[in-house]
């Protein structure tokens, strides 16, 4: 992975074009899946996963190649994607933002409610964290980011970056036993 | 069970659309989207990406889809013609003046770039010599260069290097073959024979014996003179020697 990220960041500080359709297929899976996951709402995944790659690659274009060399990529990425997050939590649409991951007629909302493992219950638990709690539980564990990452990513110390890991999984697990007891 | 959580949560990865890795080539510019719009003679294949056009090529030159983008790898999608940038072209098709299209050079050395700037200035139903953009772009002696760096016009008939003819007047050479040079004069308002039947008698300038002024002779100025006062010159010495100025709009070279 560190490898993996030393040969990229070397290849664009010294082919930006030729290099940048790697970093886009290497990184739009999980960027797509952790801002969905935050976001909770396909179109406007797509979007924010497409506004950070080239936003991204404008950044690139103007930095220094020393500077491109040493970019630590996944966390500068983040910041970029949790800005944008931000800025369209704040512009919020007041339609509901929870659309299921499958398309299932056949499934009512009971059904729904009864399926405490699908992808819809845990993104309704995630979304009963706080921002900061929520945002590192993704980046941590859906993404796979490093702490020192997140950090970078969220502009929090690393410290209290594993703290929000730590709690917010908790709250997780609270969540989902206190389900079991309904 | 944070154990199983974590594996839970792991699971929760989802492909991103593949419309994603599309849409950022074509957001950043690494890739541009192409469409087919109607032509002055044909309909053309034209590129864009967010700098402006990036390329043109007449229907007639390209197989099909496939073909095109074979020939132009940047070129990788179809798309729809932002509203604005279409309706640019649309007034730049109709009057054959380029205006206020955006075009993307930025691949192009610097020689280029001047070369083909200078060619975007020559209005419509009127031609000039390789020697006159060698010498407006201030390099006089680079009249083959200027001549191999419109062979090259990724954007030919938007920027028209068909108005560009040899220096003896003849229509000369062109990417897509001399013929279609000549059709797409034609559809100018040019006579391709009157220009050719000039050349032979070694006319490069005409001048009206009442101003004292001499033109290139598809020059707007040139074209008003009437005929019992219209002056035919094979250089511009002989027109200077004969007491006649240069036009100040066509600015004819030596």
């Amino acid at each position: 992975m560190e490898t993996a990220q030393l040969a990229l960041t070397g290849a664009l500080a010294e082919d930006l074009d030729a290099a940048f359709p790697d970093l886009v297929r290497s990184r739009q899976d999980r960027l797509y899946s952790g801002v969905l996951r935050i976001v909770r709402h396909h179109a406007d995944a797509a979007d924010i996963t497409q506004e950070t790659l080239i936003r991204a690659y404008r950044a690139l274009r103007g930095y220094e190649t020393n500077r491109i060399q040493t970019l630590r990529l996944d966390g500068w990425l983040w910041t970029i994607a949790l800005n944008l997050c931000r800025n369209r939590a704040r512009n919020a649409h007041p339609l509901p933002s929870n659309v299921p991951d499958t398309q299932d007629p056949g499934r009512g909302p009971e059904a729904e409610a009864i399926d405490r493992t699908g992808t819809a219950a845990w993104d309704e638990r995630l979304a009963k964290l706080t921002g900061p709690q929520r945002n590192a539980v993704v980046l941590r564990h859906v993404v796979g980011l490093s702490y020192r990452e997140i950090s970078e990513a969220s502009g929090r110390p690393t410290g209290t970056v594993k703290a929000d890991v730590h709690r917010g999984l908790d709250r997780l697990k609270k969540l989902f036993e206190a389900e079991a007891m309904r | 069970m944070n154990e199983t959580i974590e594996t839970v949560l792991q699971g929760l990865t989802k492909k991103a659309p593949t419309s994603v890795y599309g849409n950022v080539m074509v957001g950043t510019g690494l890739w541009d989207e192409y469409a087919i719009v109607d032509g002055p003679i044909e309909s053309m294949y034209v590129a864009w990406n967010p700098r402006g056009i990036t390329t043109c090529v007449p229907v007639s030159i390209v197989g099909d889809d496939a073909d095109f983008e074979s020939r132009h790898p940047r070129s990788s999608r179809r798309g729809q013609l932002p509203s604005a940038l279409a309706s640019k072209l649309d007034r730049a098709l109709d009057t054959g003046r380029l205006g206020a299209v955006p075009v993307d050079l930025s691949s192009l050395g610097d020689f280029q770039k001047a070369v083909l700037r200078k060619c975007a200035e020559i209005p419509p139903g009127e031609i000039r010599p390789y020697g006159w953009i060698a010498t407006e772009i201030g390099n006089p002696g680079a009249v083959r260069a200027v001549g191999s760096a419109l062979g090259r016009n990724p954007i030919p008939i938007l920027i028209p290097c068909h108005r560009v003819v040899r220096t003896d007047g003849s229509i000369g050479n062109y990417a897509y073959g001399p013929q279609m040079k000549r059709d797409l004069l034609t559809s100018e308002g040019l006579d391709p024979i009157t220009i050719e039947e000039k050349a032979r008698r070694h006319v490069r300038f005409t001048g009206s014996d009442t101003t004292l002024i001499y033109c290139y002779p598809t020059c707007r100025h040139a074209r008003r003179t009437m005929e019992q006062h219209n002056v035919e010159f094979r250089s511009s010495s002989e027109a200077e020697a004969a007491g006649y100025r240069a036009c100040k709009v066509c600015r004819p070279a030596a």
